[in-house]
């Protein structure tokens, strides 16, 4: 991966001034590839990564495990870009396995989850079948662990 | 009771390591950033923890053969080959031991004898002349020099080489000045410890923690060197497991074999978790360090690049995770530029003195800690520099008017 984005993805709140003193280039030409990689859609925006829980986030996230029969042409595709389009769908990934696409919805309440399964996603031509699984607690997030106290152990001078 | 007259004159008459010295200083302080640590700012990766667990688990908690783990130096053998393309027999030329720390303990006191004279170059870490003198050795000291990017030169060598002559030892990349050596220097070292019959311990413990695209080359590949070198390398900071206290050599099976005698009888063997734990990191090999690597070499651009904009030349080290900037423009010595420092703005780095007295004038900064911290001592230390050279200025001016 490139260095700029492999930075990025990690840390998206450094300045280009940093990005340019870590990766010994210029600031101008840290701004410039950022605003091409986001101009050709390899960066595709950016979110601080959030414990819910402490940030008082009471609604509910669910992954459903949809099946679907491939359509003639499109495959997959026209499917899971319609099922994406959902304002409740987060994530949308096909997978290998016992089941097609995984779809990653956030809600406000169990309801609205139950409302957009039977109503929406069951509802679309194709989708052979859905199971849904409702997420009940968070252990990491994102690639960081949530809660979970780092203890700092290290010694401040040491050989 | 005269404890003096009751300690091992050796011992005794041991100098305090400066590093302790100022560790005192800090102890306790919560508000200080530190750039005085030598080892990783992350613990190590979990797949190598999780063998560990898994070892206790299964109730690993026995000795191990003296030699440690067949499996394990098994491992180390196929390890070294791939690092410096020279194979060694696992059930006779190698050795796991407690750190590097050990094996060149007991690599100096199976080959010493009283008054044998074993070559270093200063700056380097703390262990190494204290070592040598607990083995009954004497400590031949090569200043290494920032003009050479802290490399040593045959020629240096060549100067201090007696018939006392037995052993020379050598750390790169090297702590505390992140200083490499390059190959064709490196062969010129060789080629008089050929001449000259001495042995080779070479300390590779930071030779996986290179930039700029570089490859390792170690001394042990130079033609007739394998007969002569102890190779010494450890898991600490590449794998950072630096509490896991492990270590090996790899050597001759005569010179092997001595080692083997001092560490049977004083250690037995390294703790069998540590070197369950190590089986994996190299089963893991570089996809457990790369990241941490290349995260390292973008934090020394930012420290080297901040230390020069202030005005503390720093040479742009290849390796290890130190820098080591030239504080001599500020008209302090090391050690009143790391206690102003610390008084003044909590930030912690070692005095370059404390790794030799070819260190004065200089100041070891390990960037192991967070870009954010870096950024933040950075700012701190630029501040204090200013402050340093808007005093300098003022106490100057008087002097000028008298004159």
């Amino acid at each position: 991966m490139d260095p700029l984005i492999h930075l990025l993805h990690n840390n998206s709140k450094l300045t280009p001034a940093e990005l340019a003193l870590r990766l010994g280039t210029s600031e101008s030409e840290i701004e410039q590839r950022t605003a091409d990689a986001e101009a050709d859609g390899t960066i595709l925006g950016y979110q601080a990564v959030i414990d819910r829980q402490k940030a008082g986030q009471r609604g509910v996230r669910a992954l459903i495990e949809v099946r679907i029969s491939p359509e003639a042409g499109g495959g997959f595709d026209r499917m899971a870009r319609r099922i994406s389009r959902f304002d409740q769908v987060r994530d949308c990934f096909l997978m290998s396995g016992g089941y097609d696409l995984a779809v990653i919805v956030e809600a406000e309440d169990l309801l609205e989850v139950a409302t957009f399964v039977s109503e929406k996603l069951s509802t679309i031509g194709g989708v052979l079948s859905t199971a849904t699984r409702f997420q009940l607690k968070a252990y990491k997030e994102g690639g960081f662990n949530v809660g979970a106290a780092v203890e700092e152990d290290r010694l401040l001078v040491s050989p | 009771m005269d404890y003096d007259s009751k300690l091992s004159r050796q011992v005794r008459d041991l100098p305090r390591s400066g590093i302790r010295d100022f560790f005192e200083l800090v102890i306790g302080r919560t508000d200080v950033i530190s750039l005085g640590v030598g080892e990783p700012d992350k613990p190590t990766p979990w797949p190598i923890r999780d063998a560990a667990i898994k070892s206790l688990e299964r109730g690993q908690t026995s000795y191990t053969s003296n030699l440690g783990l067949e499996s394990l130096r098994i491992a180390i053998s196929d390890y070294v080959d791939q690092l410096f393309h020279v194979r060694y027999d696992p059930k006779t030329e190698i050795l796991v031991t407690v750190g590097v720390s050990e094996a060149l303990d007991i690599a100096f006191r199976a080959v010493l004898n009283p008054g044998d004279e074993v070559i270093y170059h200063e700056p380097c870490y703390v262990s190494y002349s204290p070592s040598i003198k607990m083995a009954y050795g004497v400590p031949v000291i090569v200043n290494t020099r920032e003009e050479n990017e802290f490399a040593i030169l045959a020629e240096d060598i060549e100067k201090v080489i007696t018939p006392k002559s037995r052993v020379l030892v050598l750390n790169f990349p090297t702590n505390p000045t992140g200083g490499i050596m390059p190959p064709e220097e490196l062969e010129k070292v060789a080629a008089l410890a050929v001449k000259h019959d001495l042995l080779v311990f070479t300390d590779e413990i930071y030779c996986e923690l290179l930039y700029d695209g570089r490859t390792h080359k170690s001394i042990v590949e130079f033609p007739g060197m394998r007969e002569r070198t102890v190779l010494l390398h450890g898991f600490s900071k590449a794998f950072a497991m630096t509490g896991w206290r492990l270590g090996y050599a790899c050597a001759p099976a005569p010179l092997r074999e001595a080692m083997m005698k001092v560490h049977q009888y004083c250690m037995l063997c390294a703790p069998i978790m540590s070197q369950v734990a190590g089986l994996e990191a190299l089963k893991l090999g570089a996809s457990a360090y790369e990241d941490m690597r290349v995260s390292y070499e973008e934090r020394r651009n930012l420290i080297v690049a901040r230390l020069n904009a202030m005005g503390l030349h720093c040479f742009n080290p290849g390796g290890a995770f130190y820098v080591f900037p030239d504080i001599r423009s500020t008209g302090l010595t090391s050690k009143e530029f790391a206690l102003g420092l610390l008084e003044s703005k909590s930030v912690a780095v070692v005095p370059g003195t404390a790794f030799g007295t070819a260190g004065e004038g200089f100041v070891r900064c390990c960037y192991a800690t967070a870009p954010d911290l870096i950024a933040k001592a950075m700012d701190l230390m630029e501040e204090f520099v200013a402050e340093v050279r808007a005093r300098k200025t003022t106490s100057k001016t008087p002097a000028l008017a008298n004159a």
